[in-house]
């Protein structure tokens, strides 16, 4: 009996299970407390909806033998870029002229269309470095997340932008540090059939969107081209063996990944209604590396059950442990610092258990 | 008391976890007599040796039976240490150098000369000085006696191997008591000249009264060195003889012996092999595998037959394949049925059916993770787009189908699961080499090459994979080549053999040539075979 308890909680994956009981004890404590449980978990449903596609770029980086894409603010940007790019030339209105309503539709469509092929080919040179430093993906691809966006921090800031949405109100160019979505694309994927049951507002069009994204993910990975990606990212040699590439395959993953990012961040700024540039994405990918962790994936290997499950708890944790730590520790507020442990705890934990990348070539 | 021999092993037996590596071995070596020690990979010689030595590797296992006398004198050598003491030293294969020190200081490590200072007299003998003139001396010295003629100060790094192994005898040497020297495969790594005149040097040192155990595979250099000689064969004593009593042929069929078991089972046999009819032709062919080099090879393997590639360990026979299919760099030649394969080309070999399964069935052949059903027919989708499903612009993995055909592929070669999802990493050896078997059936290759078909297998199981080897190469005319360093295996199931040594081929032969053809030409000696006088 005990062996089985225990192969269990071993398949279950030791972290995963505290943490789901920890949210568990949360939800609990929040409602027998009288907060408002109906709200936040409303609230819970659009940051996993907003968060998920972000989650979900860091499978095909796992997949193809990198591991957590730390970098993901590369993607980030480029998503960015889209976005910015969609209201400087004012898609919304454009397309409103033809079509009434047509116009948010259309702006992050073109957001998306675009920042995705730039994704691409950031991407596919970030993949190119990648595959100059095996073994110590990890580390690299922190670094280079973090040096890309202080580069665009330096490009956001002289870019010749005429829109006066986009630029300083004082000043000729250069982007603001947070501009509102609402004349765009704001909330567009949000409202999408949305619906509010029980004092519980269900983001539908957010939910089947990222739902949407994932089947392709699923799909893809049951493709020749994701086959080969898989097992090039589980035994590099046995995929040699068979006439794969791994390092095209490599960077193939990382550019999906990429370009996830930037769709993702896209989703995540129409939830979000205000698009933060500058530093503001920088730690962001801590945030998604903890969630798929937390979802029962490992540096190695990750599903996207692992994503739908990590990104929701992730999610629901950030939302009800800071409301429920406010009303019980009056007068404090450490929802950040409570963010901050879950998250990095998280992290590390996971790292204890890697194998070093994917040092076992050769 | 002085006996006759400096040391003198008894009735040796060893263990490791049930299975017996030897078997009441016996060794005797007489004090300035070179006395070599030969056998087969996996004959027992390394054990033998780290038993003399007091390796951890032995009293972590369990220790071993028998008696080691040194001098007469019954003594119990549980450490490298004690060893040591005894006289006795060891010249690595892989060298103990630290690459950062003189030579001189590598000679004298842990046996530094020093000179007492103020310090050290009452703070203790950790802080006296070095006296590094004398240390240089004793260092000159002893690199002369061998005719290493460097200078003593010169960093050990950037020498080429040749040299670093001269320093290792000179500070075997340099050690006062030391009454045997032993020599683990020496001049493998050492070129033609080097090798030369490490012989004549082991001659100079044992005619100081040192015994050298001289561990080896190469024929002619024991004729040349040897006072005397043991042979092992799996794990057993077979002789010990003076090397003028011998000739090479004689060691040759001592070290293979001809072993009654039958691995397979006769079959009707009605093929019929024409000698021209050439599958694979291999012309000025060089693999650069680590380890495993091959140095030009001109190789013909005719359809339909099955052709044996044996030799030793390290000797280049994994590099073949291995480099047909574009696993590691290779040049030269490559056809297959007329056309070229471009080698440098991952999975050019693989798109004309020439299918490998590979010797390092976890590491290379199988993904361990996921399930038989994905092992079996991950080439095919890759290669064939077979089990996946059209639907116009793109292809989905076809389960149905896959998983259909891997419950064929479990029944037809008996794999013992629990079903096609099982992961292939919970199977035994066996079975994991009958999924690899399995992925190559599924690409229906016209050329199958398998490495080490047996390695890592239990008796039963090797004989089923022998069996089904030969079935499909007699019911369905398959051409395959078999990779071994198992002789018998090879000679119970080729038609020919060819033997690889130092990366080249030094004879083709029949199965059923002598042992001592096959012996000579294990050890690089070239032999006649099976393509003379044969119609």
């Amino acid at each position: 009996m005990m062996e089985k308890l225990k192969s269990a909680a071993k398949r279950m994956n030791m972290p995963r299970l505290i943490i789901i009981l920890f949210f568990v004890f949360i939800v609990l404590l929040a409602y027998f407390n009288d907060i408002n449980v109906n709200s936040f978990i409303g609230s819970t449903l659009k940051y996993w909806g907003m968060w998920g596609v972000l989650v979900l770029a860091m499978v095909p980086s796992i997949k193809c033998g990198i591991g957590p894409n730390f970098g993901i603010s590369l993607g980030i940007v480029c998503g960015l870029l889209g976005s910015l790019l969609s209201i400087e030339f004012g898609i919304t209105d454009m397309f409103n002229a033809i079509l009434p309503g047509l116009g948010p539709w259309a702006a992050i469509a073109f957001a998306m269309i675009s920042s995705a092929f730039f994704a691409w080919f950031v991407g596919v040179g970030y993949g190119k470095i990648l595959n100059c430093v095996k073994g110590s993906e990890m580390t690299v691809t922190t670094y280079i997340g973090y040096s890309f966006i202080y580069l665009m921090c330096i490009v956001w800031f002289r870019a010749p932008f005429t829109n006066s949405e986009i630029k300083w109100p004082i000043g000729a160019s250069g982007v603001r540090n947070s501009l509102s979505m609402e004349s765009s694309f704001g909330e567009v994927l949000n409202d999408f059939l949305g619906f509010e049951i029980a004092g519980v507002y269900v983001p539908t069009g957010l939910i089947l969107f990222f739902l949407l994204c994932c089947l392709v993910v699923y799909l893809y990975f049951r493709s020749k081209s994701g086959m080969a990606m898989t097992a090039a990212g589980a035994n590099p040699n046995f995929a040699r063996a068979n006439g794969i590439d791994v390092d095209k395959m490599r960077v193939k993953g990382i550019a999906i990944s990429t370009v996830l990012g930037a769709i993702g961040i896209i989703v995540y700024t129409q939830g979000f209604g205000i698009l933060q540039a500058y530093t503001a994405p920088l730690t962001m990918g801590f945030q998604c590396v903890a969630a798929i962790l937390i979802g029962g994936a490992t540096t190695g290997k990750a599903k996207i059950s692992h994503v739908i499950i990590g990104t929701f708890i992730f999610q629901g944790l950030l939302m009800f442990t800071p409301s429920v730590s406010n009303k019980l520790l009056a007068g404090t507020d450490i929802s950040d610092t409570m963010r901050q442990i879950i998250q990095n705890g998280v992290i590390l934990y996971a790292l204890t258990k890697a194998k070093g990348g994917s040092s076992n070539e050769e | 008391m002085n006996s006759e021999y400096v040391v003198k092993m008894n009735g040796i037996s060893k263990e490791f976890s049930g299975n017996r590596v030897l078997k009441d071995v016996s060794l005797m070596v007489k004090p300035g007599e070179i006395h070599a020690l030969m056998g087969e990979n996996g004959a027992g010689k390394s054990t033998l040796m780290n038993i003399l030595f007091g390796m951890p590797a032995i009293w972590n296992t369990g220790g071993y039976d028998g008696t080691i006398e040194i001098d007469g004198e019954t003594v119990k050598i549980d450490s490298p240490q004690k060893a040591m003491e005894c006289g006795i030293g060891m010249v690595h294969q892989e060298f103990m150098l630290i690459p950062g020190f003189t030579a001189t200081e590598n000679i004298k490590l842990g046996r530094e000369v020093t000179t007492p200072t103020v310090a050290s007299s009452f703070l203790g003998k950790s802080l006296e000085v070095l006296d590094r003139r004398q240390m240089r001396k004793d260092a000159r010295k002893a690199m002369d006696t061998i005719g290493l003629s460097i200078d003593e100060n010169t960093l050990v790094g950037g020498l080429p191997v040749g040299y670093m192994q001269f320093i290792e005898i000179a500070r075997e040497i340099d050690k006062t008591g030391m009454k045997l020297l032993i020599f683990d495969e020496p001049t493998a790594v050492l070129t033609e000249s080097e090798a030369e005149r490490l012989l004549k040097t082991m001659k100079v040192i044992a005619g100081k009264g040192i015994a050298i155990i001289f561990i080896t595979h190469r024929i002619d250099e024991v004729i040349e060195v040897a006072d005397s000689l043991t042979v092992l064969r799996d794990g057993t004593f077979i002789a010990r003889l003076e090397t003028k009593d011998v000739n090479a042929s004689k060691i040759a069929e001592m070290m293979i012996g001809r072993k009654v078991e039958k691995l397979v089972d006769e079959t009707e046999d009605n093929r019929s092999l024409n000698k021209d009819d050439v599958v694979l032709k291999l012309r000025d062919y060089h693999v650069d595998m680590p380890g495993e080099t091959v140095r030009g090879i001109d190789l013909d393997v005719r359809r339909g037959e099955i052709l044996g590639i044996g030799g030793l360990a390290g000797q280049g026979k994994i590099g073949i394949p291995n480099g047909i299919l574009g696993l590691y760099h290779a040049s030269g030649t490559v056809e297959f049925e007329g056309e070229s394969i471009d080698p440098s080309k991952l999975g050019d070999a693989l798109k004309r059916h020439i299918v490998f399964v590979s010797e390092d069935r976890r590491g290379v052949g199988l993904l361990l993770e996921e399930s038989i059903e994905q092992n079996i027919v991950f080439t095919a989708t890759q290669v064939e787009n077979k089990f996946m499903r059209n639907y116009g612009f793109f292809r989905q993995y076809d389960k149905a189908a896959a998983k259909k055909h891997a419950e064929d592929m479990i029944k037809e070669l008996d794999i013992r699961c629990v079903g096609p999802e099982q992961l292939v990493g919970s199977l035994s050896g066996g079975n994991q080499q009958k999924v690899c078997l399995a992925r190559a059936l599924t690409m229906d290759p016209k050329l199958l090459i398998v490495s080490e078909p047996t390695r890592g297998i239990d008796i039963g199981a090797k004989k089923l994979v022998l069996e089904l080897l030969v079935k499909l190469n007699r019911e369905t005319g398959m051409t395959i080549i078999v990779v071994s360093s198992e002789l018998n295996e090879l000679r119970s199931l080729s038609d020919r053999i060819a033997i690889v040594s130092d990366g080249k081929i030094s004879g083709i032969l029949k199965p059923d040539d002598s042992d001592a053809n096959f012996g000579l030409a294990m050890s690089g000696v070239k032999v006649g075979g099976a393509d003379d006088g044969e119609a």
